[in-house]
């Protein structure tokens, strides 16, 4: 009996710890990175176009690297949705089991390849190919958006496919039944009734977009502005941590942290919402 | 106008029917009734080849539809259409009542617009659910009581106007009231359709049916008017079964 509460306090203290990380690093990132947000104003830290660091006064501006997240995110989900629930739809509705058996691992294996190696043959062939075909320096939202396009398709591939695995077959065989052809099938019966759990994968996998850094620092060119067309080159958030953190101190350092808040909040944001849909979904 | 001949059929390695042969007359039910696994389900979805669907199914034998075998080089989509089925789970999809019963017709083609909003309502009507939801059309059909969604995928069915309606146990997940008006509503619907019934409940075979088969273990046993197959079985077997005394 006593070992019984033993080994549960333990266990429970092991479930702790991982709260408590999300805890301490919250409060850590709160803490130095509310106060520089306050004192310059919420309003010119989040909508300022300038980000001058070491001008007199300094100027903490992020809105560019918002727009430069959310643009390269965007084009992220433009190529990763369409291909990602394509797939997931084929390996899941048409696919026979053979090839699935196959395709599940080179999936699985393609969300293990790290950032770093995907930012590395963006820059060996993908920027080299849009200089030459596209235009502009290559290194731009666009080489972003596929680089991170191609990231987050294990994400949605995982994810939608468990959501239209989950739809019973029933329903598939009730509009068999009725004559319905495989895709009049899947377009009209088999992905509405999974729209919960799909919605819920382009969350997640736009969360997973929006907090990539090195594959991004790579491939964008890291220009602080805003851009103009997709060959121009960008900044995202988690690039303006990451290249500057190690030389930034005093307030500069503290403006860091303050980009890491926004990033927070957004995904946190994301995070409920997929969250809260995929509830839904379980509820209908 | 539909007639089995000498259907065998295998899942795998398993033989799950040993040469099946059965005539079915329009305008009438013919019940098939047998104890659990005999094969009943596998032998109603030989009619509209749902078995297609299952992996490793294998089918020999001949399946004739208005004299055509459906198995050499029928159609699909022309088959289900005009051999539609009703399962033992009311499977309505989790759309609304109105796209339901219209599913069908858009699939197919047959109507849209006013057409469509005029052949739901027939349908609806055909299995007297219309004054029940005929005032919330937009409503989940996941909202209605078992009996209505039973109700609604027949309809579902007719609104694509089949010749033959399949039902696999159309009742079992119903009450007792309720399997009393759907059974009212098959013999409304005996009017103008040809339907077969699996069915595990022998007083439903005698109520509704014209014809019964008795399956067995993969075999039809005796196939012949409800009437005799329930007074006077030639086949001690199905004797045994329908007086109750069969394992
Ligand atoms: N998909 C399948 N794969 C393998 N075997 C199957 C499959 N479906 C049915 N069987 C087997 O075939 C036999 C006949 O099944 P079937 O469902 O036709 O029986 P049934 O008479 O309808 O039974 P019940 O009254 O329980 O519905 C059973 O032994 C069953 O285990
Ligand atoms: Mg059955």
């Amino acid at each position: 009996m006593k070992q019984e509460t033993a080994i549960r306090l333990i266990l429970l203290g092991l479930a702790m710890s991982a709260v408590g990380a999300l805890a301490v690093i919250t409060t850590f990132i709160m803490k130095e990175g509310l106060p520089v947000i306050f004192r310059h104003g919420l309003g010119s830290f989040l909508f300022g176009t300038e980000w001058q660091p070491n001008a007199e006064p300094a100027r903490f501006g992020v809105f560019a690297m918002i727009v430069g997240s959310a643009a390269v995110t965007g084009g992220a989900l433009v190529i990763g949705v369409p291909v990602g629930l394509g797939s997931a739809i084929f390996l899941s509705e048409f696919a026979p089991r053979r090839v699935v058996t196959f395709f599940k691992p080179a999936i699985e294996l393609l969300a293990g390849i790290p950032s770093v190696v995907f930012g590395f043959m963006g820059m060996l062939v993908l920027l080299p190919f849009i200089r030459e075909h596209i235009g502009g320096r290559g290194a731009s939202v666009l080489a972003g958006s596929i680089i991170l396009g191609i990231m987050i398709l294990p994400t949605v591939i995982a994810i939608s496919v468990d959501a239209l695995r989950a739809v019973p077959r029933s329903y598939r065989e009730g509009s068999f039944a009725l004559g319905a052809t495989g895709w009049q099938t899947t377009w009209r019966v088999t992905l509405p009734a999974a729209r919960a759990g799909i919605v819920a994968a382009v969350i997640l996998g736009m969360g997973r977009a929006i907090g990539e850094t090195m594959a991004v620092i790579m491939v964008t060119g890291n220009s602080v502005q805003i851009p103009r067309s997709p060959l121009d080159a960008v900044r995202t958030l988690t690039s303006n941590i990451a290249l500057e953190m190690s030389y930034a101190d005093g307030e500069h350092r503290e403006a860091l942290f303050a980009t890491g808040v926004v990033l927070f909040v957004i995904i946190m944001c994301l995070n409920t919402l997929a969250n809260a849909i995929a509830r839904v979904g379980k509820r209908d | 106008m539909l007639e089995a001949r000498n259907v065998r059929l295998w899942y795998g390695d398993f033989n799950a029917l040993k040469g099946v042969s059965m005539k079915i007359q329009p305008r009438s039910i013919t019940a098939i009734i047998g104890p659990s696994g005999c094969g009943k389900s596998t032998m109603l979805r030989c009619f509209n080849r749902m078995n297609d669907l299952v992996e490793g199914c294998r089918v020999e034998g001949e399946v004739l539809f208005e004299g055509r075998n459906i198995y050499d080089h029928y159609d699909l989509t022309e088959l289900r259409k005009r051999v539609g089925m009703v399962f033992q789970r009311p499977n309505p999809f989790p759309l609304s009542v109105q796209e339901n019963v219209g599913y069908g017709p858009r699939i197919h083609g047959l109507a849209s617009g006013d057409g469509l909003r005029a052949a739901v309502k027939k349908a609806l009507q055909a299995t007297q659910l219309w004054n029940d939801v005929g005032d919330r059309l937009t409503a989940p059909a996941l909202s209605l009581s078992a009996e209505q969604q039973q109700r609604l995928c027949i309809s579902r069915l007719l609104a694509v106007a089949p010749d033959i309606l399949l039902m696999d146990e159309p009742c079992s997940a119903l009450d007792p009231m309720a399997t009393q008006n759907i059974e009212e509503l098959m013999l409304e619907l005996k009017r103008d359709y040809t339907i077969v019934i699996v069915t595990h409940n022998m007083q439903q075979a005698a109520r509704v049916s014209d014809f019964t088969g008795f399956m067995l273990l993969g075999e039809l046993v005796e196939f012949g008017e409800t009437q005799t197959i329930f007074t006077a079985p030639t086949d001690k077997r199905t004797e045994e079964y329908i007086t109750g005394r069969y394992g």
